[in-house]
């Protein structure tokens, strides 16, 4: 049977075959790429939105939870003592060794003060604060670090929002912001 | 067993035209009425049937909530406050429909558990019990797309959570998990595809039921003993007898359910989900509904780092691969006996494996702190264990009871041998193994 099938010239069935089946495959994948397509984000969702927010009624030792993109980012004053409490911790005791601040370079070490707002600013903490294990909202000034307490699945983060103790995978992200002046601050 | 022999003759010159062109009556009858089944099925083999209506009474019930619903975030939570409230019987329909989520696992599991116990799984029912386990998944996925509906808070928390499960993929997590919410964040998008899901899943699971039963008919019923059907006499036609007994366990189980209705319809709820959700405050506790909780508690024992896997994809992988593993089981248990009344040390296992299971429920529903992370550590080691230690190891090495020649000799043997004894004596004292 092969032998024939072999041999035979190509002929007019042949090729309405191969163009028939490709014409199939190229279709169905065009067809089932819009359907993919319409689950994603669209550009009024994605569109990377900017807000400024009023800090000036933080005394050390507030916070308060600012909206962004559908997600709370938390601005904290810290007291010296929490300041002090994070800068004792040696990077080797961290989960995640790394700063996860997308001001900074992506591999800049999680020490103190590439997680908060730098040098002058180091009282400012600003994250956002969404547990990085599965998305839930930590409680703030809780857990055995004296940070956040994510209460879904019990992980502990420590003043600077570090990853200390659970099964969260990193450090609570810190968003692109900046001080616009002493009082506000634009995040986005 | 079914095919080859029909034994349907239509009766009336209409009968014989419809069979001549289309003889569904003829499937009818030799499926649900001729059919034969073993002769010793006893109630956890009525659950098959209760799952059907089940699945029937969430179809109706949904449809008609359908009608009501608004699935818009501002406007979901107060559509179905106006259910329960305004709505002419609105109260007892959604009762009706949470509840039965509920009662549709409860039956799910004894019918699961006891297709483990009987070693319904093995050859030739490998299909069968994948066919199941399919049907099992696409339940889950209906059931929570089902509870992020009311918009409460434990709805949004939940499908917070159960989204971000995606995101511990490596490279591609975050694009799936915005795929999947249409997104940053659970939202109005994701509202409404759970909806459109909810709505379409229902109908998926009904297909695969008819493949699942299909291939139940071809192989037919596995029993207690485990043994083949061999001769007619091990048989009873499925009209009256399984009808009835069917019949029997479905109205038991109706009556709990609306129990449960009528009386504690919020028992097997959450109150958190009475409040409206808000995304920028996670409840307490975020606690799945109580049919997720034993993976729910293997999710979250993964608290350490495996190598170059970090606790968040381990507690993910764990998690599916507790699901995954059913798929398996008709490989992993290389015991020839099928039936655990056969087998002393599986036995043993076996109900070790549903106190674990139950044990994994409770730790679920408790907060993720001190000695219940370890408790639910040692509970899934041995979740995995009886399936990849336990269930091949045993086949090898366990020396099986003595198996009757035939199910009507096992039938006559329970019953005492000798014919002619009141059915209510023998039944007595030794008759379970």
């Amino acid at each position: 049977m092969s032998a024939t099938e072999d041999t035979h010239d190509p002929n007019r069935r042949d090729f309405l075959y191969i163009a028939t089946g490709m014409a199939g495959v190229v279709g169905a994948a065009s067809v089932a790429w819009p359907f993919i397509d319409q689950m994603r984000p669209d550009a009024s969702t994605l569109a990377l939105s900017t807000i400024e927010v009023d800090i000036s009624s933080l005394e050390p030792g507030m916070s308060l939870t600012a909206k962004w993109r559908g997600k709370p980012v938390f601005i904290r004053n810290r007291t010296q003592a929490e300041i002090d409490a994070a800068k004792a911790v040696k990077l080797e005791e961290l989960k995640d060794p790394l700063a996860r601040n997308a001001n900074l370079a992506s591999d800049a070490p999680a020490t103190d003060e590439e997680r908060s707002a730098g040098k002058e600013r180091e009282n400012w903490l600003v994250m956002i604060g969404v547990c990085t294990h599965l998305g839930c909202i930590p409680l703030g000034q809780q857990g055995d670090f004296g940070g956040w307490f994510c209460p879904c699945h019990g992980s502990h983060y420590d003043t600077a929002g570090r990853i200390r103790k659970g099964p969260a995978p990193e450090n609570m992200a810190v968003p692109v912001f900046e001080f616009i002046s002493d009082t506000k601050i634009r995040i986005g | 067993m079914s095919e080859g022999h029909s034994t349907y003759t239509p009766k009336t010159g209409l009968g014989r035209w419809v069979d001549a062109r289309m003889p569904l009556p003829r499937l009818v009858y030799d499926s649900f009425i001729a059919y034969p089944v073993p002769r010793n099925l006893n109630y956890a083999w009525t659950f098959g049937g209760i799952l059907s209506i089940m699945l029937v009474a969430q179809i109706l019930t949904g449809i008609v909530l359908a009608m009501h619903y608004i699935s818009d975030t501002t406007l979901a939570f107060g559509s179905v406050e106006k259910i329960m409230r305004d709505v002419n019987s609105g109260w007892l329909l959604r009762y009706l429909h949470a509840n039965g989520a509920s009662f549709f696992f409860i039956a799910v599991y004894i019918h699961i558990f006891r297709g483990l116990y009987y070693g319904s799984y093995k050859a030739p029912r490998e299909l069968l019990w994948i066919l199941g386990c399919i049907i099992y998944l696409l339940m889950m996925a209906t059931g929570f797309m089902g509870y992020v509906l009311p918009w409460g808070q434990m709805s949004f928390w939940g499908a917070t959570v159960i989204t971000g499960f995606f995101t511990a993929i490596p490279l591609v997590g975050d694009w799936i998990q915005q795929l999947l919410l249409g997104g940053f964040a659970v939202d109005n998008p994701t509202l409404n595809r759970f909806f459109a899901l909810h709505y379409l899943l229902p109908f998926m699971i009904a297909g695969v039921v008819v493949l699942h039963i299909w291939a139940l008919h071809v192989t037919g019923q596995n029993n207690p003993t485990g043994i083949d059907v061999k001769s007619k006499t091990d048989t009873v036609a499925f009209t009256p007898y399984a009808t009835v007994k069917d019949a029997l366990g479905m109205v038991v189980f109706l009556l709990v359910y609306a129990y449960f209705v009528f009386y504690i319809p919020n028992y097997l709820g959450h109150p958190d989900n009475y409040v409206l959700a808000d995304p920028l405050k996670t409840p307490a506790h975020i606690v799945p509904e109580w049919y997720f909780l034993p993976f729910y508690a293997i999710l979250r024992a993964i608290t350490f780092n495996i190598g170059p896997i970090d606790s968040k994809l381990g507690g993910v992988l764990a998690m599916f691969g507790a699901i995954a593993v059913l798929f398996f089981v008709p490989w992993l248990d290389t015991s020839k006996v099928r039936s655990a009344v056969y087998r002393p040390w599986f036995r043993l296992f076996f109900w070790l494996f549903v106190a674990d299971c139950i044990l994994l429920g409770w730790l679920g529903s408790r907060p993720a702190e001190g000695a219940y992370v370890l408790m639910a550590q040692m509970g899934t080691l041995f979740y995995f264990a009886f399936f990849l230690v336990i269930m091949p190891v045993l086949g090898l090495v366990e020396t099986p009871r003595r198996l009757p020649n035939s199910i009507t000799e096992a039938v006559l043997e329970k019953n005492g041998g000798a014919g002619g004894q009141p059915a209510g004596v023998a039944a007595a004292p030794q008759s379970k193994g």
